[in-house]
């Protein structure tokens, strides 16, 4: 992390870092006021964290360069600078979900995928600014102010997930953990020019992940290449008892295979993902990609999700149902934000919400509700219910023919900032390629693939079948190398 | 709601929000009514596909059953029902705006 002007900066990779505190070239407690100093110096202008806190990093850097001294063997990521996003506890930290309905909150317990990182020698710089309740594609509802993207602080980051991109893309952490329900990972990765993942449903616990839809939500990671990112889903991945939905299959080495190549792999390329509404640069940048996918070995075959256009529809009624029933808990009583003076308890609970929640989380939770009340249930859940699984077994159809299925991750590099804040349906679009793999509970990759003209990340998006993540790292490696 | 007139629409929100313990200011209301009208109206393409026969997916468990990759029988096991140490009461009231300590206070409860 070099002193520079620049917004943008490549964190040290978590080998280099593991190498040179192993080898004594640097200590932990080093990197971390590193990382703590390009945080005072770019976070101004980008907004990524909602809370630092040094005191935390600093000892948790200590314990490192204690094993370190004592010539003790390395956690896997001894001295790597994180940051979590905020919907993700940490006992002794404030946990926003960006809403000010949990301002002030610091729950009484830590998530398991965040103990996984502390356990495996992570350093915590803090919480990461992201949509009030991972509400949102452009982080702009965030209730504590947008993260802007550090190629151009006129766009958004995308959202999600907007700080964790943000956070990796200019320098200031190695690695963070965000969260992806409709493409709150990917669409953030691909705007900001990082690596983002989308892991299998069920493949990460979601025990301390503060619910938004619940058949949807995920953790992953973000990294500033492929090979971080396989290491840090290596860690964080695996059974939870807390988790009753997280998968009992043994969590491969993920790194392992990654320089294989695409040598005799099958890759798909589903036509309905190259239609109208996609950006001409985006569709070269990823064309581009393919075709040097196809010289490095792989076989690319034409393959059709048909049911590709419903896919929006359908998740904007499914994850405002579950939304709708989440948020249900937020009523003043146990924890949060209290409406001050009310005669009643009615009265307390919706003064408690309209004063806590922000407009695009009401829009939800009275859509969500809307679609689960009596007499529309049938039109609107059930078939969306039912719709779900057509998209699913598009995929399953299509992974009988292909080990892998490349798209573009967004529609358009990173907008501006308000550019679609007043549209919610133009918003919801943004998510158009994202939320068939959400749905379909299959696992993904958002890789950098080229830019704009005006210097804007594009990034391609990999698809794999469930528990497919060995594939899916192979082929992002492989468009990585190729760039 | 897409179909409705504006007065219905606007009375619809109203009802939903109730529902939800939502209190919508006026202009909040027929903001929501004219956003919650476009997405529903944009929704409403999903009445294009006979779903007929289709079993609804409620969650991912489902469909990895049918899924060659995955082992059916060890995804939908329940686990022991044994008592195990919980979060410590003080931890838990904590963060609550009003307490004793061993209850949550509240404002009376009139009608619900």
């Amino acid at each position: 992390m070099t002193p520079t002007k620049s917004l943008t900066a490549t964190p040290p990779s978590i080998a280099s870092l593991r190498q040179a505190i192993a080898g004594r070239a640097t200590t932990a407690t080093a990197v971390t006021e590193a990382a703590l100093a390009r945080i005072a110096e770019a976070d101004p202008a980008i907004h990524a964290f909602l809370s630092v806190d040094a005191t935390l990093a600093r000892a948790q850097a200590a314990h490192v360069d204690q094993l370190a001294a004592a010539g003790a063997p390395l956690p896997p990521l001894a001295g790597v600078p994180f940051g979590i996003k905020d919907v993700l506890t940490l006992e002794g930290a404030p946990a926003t979900a960006g809403s000010k309905i949990l301002e002030g909150y610091h729950p009484p317990y830590t998530c398991t995928a965040v103990k996984k990182l502390a356990d495996a020698g992570a350093v915590f710089l803090g919480k990461l600014n992201c949509d009030e309740f991972a509400m949102g594609s452009s982080n702009e509802n965030s209730a504590y102010g947008p993260v802007h993207n550090p190629h151009d602080p006129g766009r958004v980051p995308g959202g999600s997930s907007g700080g964790s991109a943000a956070a990796v893309a200019s320098g200031m952490v190695t690695a963070t953990l965000g969260t992806d329900t409709g493409g709150s990972i990917r669409q953030p990765a691909s705007f900001c020019g990082v690596v983002g993942v989308l892991p299998t449903y069920g493949r990460v616990s979601r025990y301390g992940l503060i619910a938004f839809a619940s058949s949807l939500d995920r953790i992953g990671p973000f990294a500033a290449n492929v090979r971080d990112a396989a290491t840090v889903l290596g860690v964080i991945a695996g059974h939870d008892p807390m988790d009753a939905t997280s998968s009992p299959l043994p969590v491969p080495d993920y790194t392992a295979d990654l320089d294989k190549g695409v040598r005799g792999m099958k890759l798909g390329v589903p036509s309905e993902y190259f239609a109208d509404g996609l950006d001409a640069e985006v569709r070269a940048a990823i064309e581009s990609g393919i075709e040097k996918l196809r010289a490095a070995g792989a076989e690319i075959v034409p393959i059709s999700l048909p049911h590709t256009r419903y896919a929006i529809p359908t998740y904007y009624v499914i994850a405002t149902a579950e939304a709708s029933s989440n948020l249900a808990r937020f009523d003043g009583v146990r924890y949060g934000f209290r409406a001050p003076k009310s005669d009643t308890l009615a009265a307390m609970y919706r003064r408690t919400r309209d004063l806590g929640f922000g407009a695009e989380v009401k829009r939800r939770i009275l859509l969500g509700t809307y679609v689960l009340s009596h007499g529309y249930y049938d039109a609107y859940y059930r078939k969306a219910q039912q719709v779900r699984r057509l998209l699913a077994d598009d995929f399953l159809a299509a992974f009988r023919q292909v080990d892998a299925i490349l798209t573009p991750t967004a529609p358009t590099p990173a907008f501006r900032l308000g550019e679609k804040s007043d549209d919610p349906v133009a918003m919801y679009l943004a998510d158009i390629y994202t939320v068939t793999a959400s749905l379909a509970g299959i696992c993904g990759i958002s890789v950098p693939c080229g830019q704009s003209r005006s210097g804007l990340p594009i990034g391609m998006q990999i698809l794999g079948p469930h528990f497919g993540e060995a594939a899916v790292f192979r082929v992002a490696q492989a468009v990585e190398t190729q760039r | 709601m897409p179909k409705g007139s504006e007065t219905n629409r606007v009375s619809d929100v109203r009802r939903v929000a109730e529902l939800a313990h939502l209190e919508l200011t006026p202009d909040e209301e027929e903001r929501m009514s004219r956003d919650l009208s476009a997405i529903l109206e944009y929704v409403a393409q999903l009445a294009e596909l006979d779903t007929t026969h289709v079993a609804p997916m409620a969650q991912v468990a489902e469909v990895l059953a049918v899924s060659a990759d995955a082992a059916p029988e060890k995804l939908s096991v329940l686990r022991d029902d044994l008592p195990r140490p919980c979060l410590p009461r003080a931890n838990a009231m904590a963060a609550a705006p009003e307490s004793d300590g061993v209850c949550f206070k509240v404002p009376k409860v009139i009608e619900r």
